[in-house]
């Protein structure tokens, strides 16, 4: 019983991290119409970037995380300016092929700037069982799992807070509800959008940090994007809450099936249970847990 | 003046509804299937054949039914190399397990096989569309690698994985050449992609536009967006399917759940993105820009001492640029820009 505690409680933190991923996309989505594939690519090039600059320049992490922030903030606007506002109301079907243009691109522009070495990042929370946990309920719980589930919590309640409370907050729920009115009412769309993918971006190198620390910044990041995947299509693309939930139940059920269903079957199910899981829900409820309700008229 | 149809008149119906109903474009279109079989097996070099050539053709015809898919029933797929890798697997099983029986039936019965599983994986479109179905397509390409990298009985017992394709023989004839090879696979492309042309002319593909440009109304005046969307993702996955065999039978020359990955989907879907979505002639065009674009740029890049890596990097961001160049710019790719030119050709010197 012990294991099994294990196994789903470290699935649930792991869950967490899907779901910083999946709240990128679901920011963008929500104001913009635009799922942006290029999320993991966003991940990995703020994690190498984060790195590359401690490494190269011997900053320090304190240092380096306000640089990253202000690298990743031009490198949305440049997205906004560049590939964003030409597409303008095109189908949201071109959107997406360009970002996957977008993460092809950003995926050679990271390794072209630093390099494709697979770089260790250290952050100040070492991998260790929580001794507490593991006294009382004699379940290893990792220390670095528990703390990136806060920084996410505080992330999660940073941006409730900036959503609901500041004036900025306010128009990007406008553009997100009605493009047009929020234009009509004399909200610069331009600026919220770019502003909404320096928030992606940011939130990215949170996940990029998090997820670099464990697993060494490395190409391979880029791949939490299709991990992000199945969260998004059991939560919902325009729900922060159903990114959350959705992270918790891919991460928990993918551990689990590993574990009980992956020896039966020969293991490495992880790769496509996240989706099969994801599918068979979006043949019972089509727009996801939190989705809004599609409507279709002609 | 070069492109002139003055003077070309149709008299019957079968004349107006002829493929290329102008004179040039079929000779045009003649010459080069001449050249490309009766000349260029000849002068071709073995490694333009076996390097370049054989990889467009092949990938012509997997962008085709990504395009059957995608471009003309607007189903968009990332799990085109699954498809492939199960044409590539059955095919390689058939020959193995029913010695004697034809290469060309078992490449057909490979096709047969990618469309059953692309019927299957196609279903969830029928409730689910856009994003959510793209997401899903990614599962098939998951799923069905995991399947031929875990399940022994597939790959025939071998312990490393990666199996050497059978020999082409047909009728006692061994296509063992790079030369064969490539008529061989030029016949079969050709022929599938006049089918293809056929096919999107028809009434099927009428549906298949009508479910694309707004599936709600389609079903309104009765396509019946099951048989229609089903159909798609079968016809779709034969096409992947047989493109997946002669990747790995007149290609690599051996079996591999590894080339089948989720890479190849996407070069795939750049290839008709870059070519023309919902064009036939698009999916040849890009098949050959993505080709040939980086062996361009690696001849570049060591004209100029680039390491190799940086060189890859750049591959990278080239892609990545021309997709959303080709997005912003011309959404409707070469193939739209070849038939502008022809436009410009027709009124030339004239611009009016």
């Amino acid at each position: 019983m012990n294991f099994f505690f294990e196994v789903l409680i470290g699935g649930l933190l792991s869950g967490v991290m899907y779901a910083l991923v999946a709240i990128g996309f679901v920011l963008i989505y929500k104001a913009s119409g635009v799922f942006n594939f290029a999320q993991g690519a966003m991940v990995f090039f703020a994690a190498l970037t984060c790195v590359g600059l401690m490494d190269r320049f011997g900053m320090p992490l304190w240092l380096a995380i306000p640089a990253t922030i202000a690298a990743m903030v031009i490198l949305g606007l440049c997205i906004e300016r560049v590939v964003l506002r030409p597409l303008v109301n095109q189908p949201e079907i071109t959107l997406f092929m360009a970002t996957i243009g977008l993460a092809f691109f950003l995926e050679g522009l990271a390794q072209l700037i630093w390099d494709s070495q697979v770089h260790q990042l250290a952050l100040p929370i070492e991998d260790v069982p929580l001794q507490s946990v593991l006294d009382r309920f004699n379940i290893v719980v990792s220390q670095f799992d528990v703390m990136a589930a806060a920084v996410c919590g505080v992330l999660v309640l940073l941006l409730a807070v900036l959503f609901a409370k500041t004036k900025v907050g306010r128009a990007l729920r406008a553009v997100a509800d009605d493009h047009q009115a929020a234009l009509a009412v004399g909200i610069p769309l331009q600026r919220i959008w770019a502003i909404l993918w320096a928030v992606a971006g940011v939130v990215a190198l949170v996940a990029g940090l998090l997820w670099g620390a464990r697993n060494g910044v490395q190409f391979a990041l880029t791949f939490i994007a299709l991990k992000a995947l199945p969260v998004l299509i059991l939560g919902g693309f325009t729900s922060v809450p159903g990114a959350i939930v959705g992270g918790l139940i891919i991460g928990a059920s993918e551990k689990l099936a590993e574990v009980y269903i992956g020896p039966l079957v020969g293991g490495g199910i992880e790769g496509w249970f996240p989706y099969v899981l994801a599918l068979l829900f979006l043949l019972v409820r089509p727009e996801g847990l939190f989705g809004e309700k599609i409507i279709r008229r002609i | 003046m070069f492109y002139r149809e003055a003077g070309q008149f149709k008299t019957t119906y079968e004349a107006d509804g002829q493929i290329l109903p102008i004179r040039q474009d079929r000779i045009a279109l003649l010459a080069t299937l001449t050249l490309a079989v009766l000349v260029l097996p000849f002068v071709a070099t073995p490694y333009l054949l076996s390097a370049i050539l054989i990889p467009f053709l092949i990938f012509a015809l997997a962008a085709l039914g990504l395009n059957i898919l995608t471009g003309y029933a607007g189903q968009l797929s990332l799990g085109t190399a699954a498809f492939m890798a199960v044409g590539a697997f059955a095919s390689w099983n058939f020959v193995y397990r029913f010695p004697g029986l034809p290469i060309l039936v078992a490449f057909v019965l490979g096709g047969l096989c990618a469309a059953m599983v692309g019927i299957a994986f196609g279903l969830p479109s029928l409730r689910i569309r856009g994003f959510y179905l793209a997401a899903s397509t990614l599962a098939t390409q998951f799923f069905v690698v995991w399947c031929l990298t875990k399940i022994p009985a597939l790959t025939g017992g071998s312990a490393s994985g990666v199996i050497t394709a059978q020999k082409i023989v047909i009728l006692g004839y061994a296509f063992d050449t790079p030369q064969r090879k490539y008529v061989l696979v030029l016949l079969i492309v050709a022929l599938m992609a006049l089918l293809a042309k056929n096919m999107v002319r028809s009434n099927v593909g009428r549906s298949w536009m009508a479910v694309r440009d707004m599936d709600v109304a389609a079903e309104v005046i009765g396509i019946r967006l099951m048989r229609t969307k089903l159909l798609a993702f079968a016809v779709s996955s034969f096409y992947c399917g047989v493109a997946g065999a002669l990747y790995a039978f007149a290609y690599l020359g051996t079996v591999e759940p590894e080339a089948y990955s989720l890479d190849l989907s996407f070069r795939i879907l750049f290839m008709i993105i870059i070519g023309g979505v919902g064009s036939i002639l698009g999916s040849f065009l890009g098949a050959a820009f993505i080709v040939l674009l980086p062996v361009g740029l690696n001849i570049v890049a060591h004209g100029l001492g680039l390491p190799t890596s940086v060189a890859s990097n750049l591959e990278l961001m080239v892609f990545g640029a021309l997709i959303i160049f080709f997005l912003i710019v011309e959404p409707h790719g070469l193939a739209r820009l070849w038939q502008i030119g022809k436009e410009k050709l027709r009124l030339w010197p004239f611009p009016h």
